[in-house]
């Protein structure tokens, strides 16, 4: 029953988490950009959304869109570094990722915010829906599968939303942008202004998915941000793996959200197994080392193959 | 039409790799010209195509065309009267889409683009028309992915996405030299078709003199960033190989024409 039950919750932190690596995906893949902002723009959308709720009173449900808006501006940012200043991606994404840091910690005004008492995201859900005893559950299990619902709610209405983006003119310029610029350009295409939005739409879904990570989990911390592009590539190349058919761009998003929550699960199940919370980001790191070399260690064996013959 | 007046460009300033590219180059091209241009490796040919292209930008002259001043104009800005195939068949398409996105990304230069669907129906129905005229098949693989062409096939392609949108002027930077020499030549009788059919003004940079005879109205021969051969008409169809190898020795002081040149 115990594993059951962390997997339910792996399988509902999987969809929270998917926002942010859908949004990497924009830029790792589609754009062509590491961009290490995410990590910044992560914690942002948490701590913005944590003080408007504990120190304003919002709406948990609006703090949502602030939290996006401001992810885009990070995005906007380090957009601007890169194309405007000419400073190399990786850094510009560095750079706004560690202003980003002090920036979260003034939003604060401390290092975490707690949201024990508020009626968060799901509270508020939970509240319209009849108690857990009477439902006869825990209430823990009710709330994680509030938490399910919505994120798959939410993660529905990202993937239409970006489907439909990358179809029209301007989405299809940001997708050949990331494929060959020079192309791009000699066809009229701006493609500075490209990467900027490229940017701004991936870093406003991490802001929004950091936001909804901070509702269910019930507290924001600077920190929280850390690993997570590496997070969110896990969860794209597990979902790669796992869905290599699948050539459909609305295909290749589900198979991301189906990364996300498959990597959760592997994270639960060696937790079980006695792997220590300590050691997890190097376990992380490993795999996607491990998952990125795929196509390298395939090829050296073809080669090897080929010689042999 | 287009006119490039006192055009001077050093790469790399100041540096040991400074190198003085153009100086003083002057052209002037007519409405319907079509001008094939050869020179020696470092001539400055590629680079005065790149700079009608908005990629380098001159330290000193102007360019105008069609009587607008477009010296200072960037890349995306003036790609609207361009049509522009590359060397490098990578360059001139993206790979990881489809051959009828690559097509409506190129059917859109010059407009504006917003948020309305990337491709339409109609449209479809005009690049599989387009499409059969390059005789390659492809009309049937709209939805295929261009990394999966060859390198023909992409130029091909690259080709009637230069000419999808009519361009004032069409730049071929030795569109041709990397490919085997069949496809080369059916790619160059494509390109002169194509030119032809829609009566288009056209800069053909080529390292192969046979070819710079055969095509075009007019030739010209630059060296050392300047323009030291100009003829066209009557003139230039009666040159042979052995005319054009001896102007270059003439202007060179001697020196040998690179063996590219000769071989080709």
């Amino acid at each position: 029953m115990n594993i059951v039950m962390a997997i339910f919750g792996a399988v509902s932190q999987g969809l929270t988490w998917a926002i942010l690596a859908l949004g990497v995906y924009l830029t790792f893949r589609i754009l062509n950009f590491a961009d290490m902002s995410c990590e910044g723009s992560f914690a942002l959308g948490g701590s913005i959304s944590a003080v408007l709720m504990v120190n304003f009173q919002w709406n948990p449900f609006l703090t949502l869109i602030v939290s996006t808006l401001a992810g885009a501006a990070a995005g906007a940012v380090t957009g601007f570094l890169h194309t405007r200043l000419k400073i190399p991606a990786i850094l510009s994404g560095i750079l706004t990722m560690i202003g980003l840091y002090s920036v979260n910690l003034r939003v604060m005004g401390q290092a975490n915010t707690s949201l024990i008492g508020q009626n968060t995201l799901i509270m508020m859900i939970k509240g319209l829906l009849p108690e857990a005893k009477e439902l006869g559950i825990k209430d823990s299990t009710l709330q994680t599968w509030v938490t399910m619902g919505v994120g798959l709610v939410f993660i529905f209405a990202v993937i239409m939303i970006l489907y439909w983006f990358f179809g029209t003119e301007i989405g299809c310029c940001i997708r050949a942008t990331g494929n060959n610029e020079a192309m791009v350009r000699a066809q009229g295409v701006n493609t500075d202004k490209m990467k900027i939005l490229g940017l701004l739409f991936s870093n406003g879904l991490i802001g929004l998915s950091g936001a909804l990570v901070t509702q269910s989990q019930g507290y924001a911390d600077v920190s929280m941000g850390v690993g997570a592009i590496v997070i969110g590539l896990a969860s794209i190349v597990i979902g790669e793996v796992l869905l290599l058919r699948v050539k459909n761009f609305a295909g290749k998003l589900i198979a991301i959200v189906v990364g996300s929550i498959i990597y959760r699960i592997i994270i639960a199940v060696v937790l079980q197994f006695g792997l220590a919370t300590d050691d997890l980001k190097l376990f992380t790191a490993i795999v996607v080392a491990l998952a990125l070399s795929v196509p390298v260690l395939k090829s050296k064996k073809g080669m090897i193959r080929k010689e042999a013959r | 039409m287009l006119k490039m007046t006192n055009i001077y460009k050093t790469f790399n300033p100041n540096t040991v790799n400074e190198k003085l590219v153009l100086r003083g180059l002057n052209v002037e091209l007519k409405d319907g010209d079509f001008v094939t241009v050869i020179g020696g490796n470092g001539a400055g040919k590629s680079t005065m195509l790149n700079m009608i292209a908005g990629v380098h930008f001159p330290d000193q002259g102007s360019i105008t065309l069609d009587g607008e001043d477009i010296t200072g104009l960037p890349e995306h800005k003036r790609a609207k009267y361009l049509g522009r195939v590359f060397q490098d068949p990578m360059m001139g398409t993206a790979a990881n889409m489809e051959i009828e996105e690559n097509l409506a990304l190129a059917y859109r230069r010059g407009q504006k683009r917003g948020l309305n669907w990337g491709i339409t129906k109609e449209e479809k129905e005009l690049y599989v028309e387009k499409l059969k005229m390059l005789d390659l098949g492809l009309e049937t693989r709209l939805t295929a992915k261009v990394g999966l062409l060859s390198g023909g096939q992409r130029q091909a392609l690259t080709l009637l996405m230069a000419t999808l949108q009519q361009p004032k002027l069409l730049l071929l930077d030795e569109h041709t030299a990397a490919l085997d020499p069949k496809t080369a030549s059916k790619v160059l009788e494509l390109s002169e078709q194509i030119i032809a059919s829609y009566s288009l003004t056209a800069l053909m940079v080529t390292h192969n003199m046979k070819n710079a005879i055969q095509y075009g109205n007019r030739l010209i021969m630059m060296y050392e960033g300047k323009i030291i051969y100009d003829v066209s008409g009557e003139e230039k169809k009666n040159l042979h190989v052995s005319d054009l190898l001896e102007k270059f020795e003439k202007a060179s002081g001697g020196e040998f024409a690179n063996d590219r040149m000769i071989l080709s």
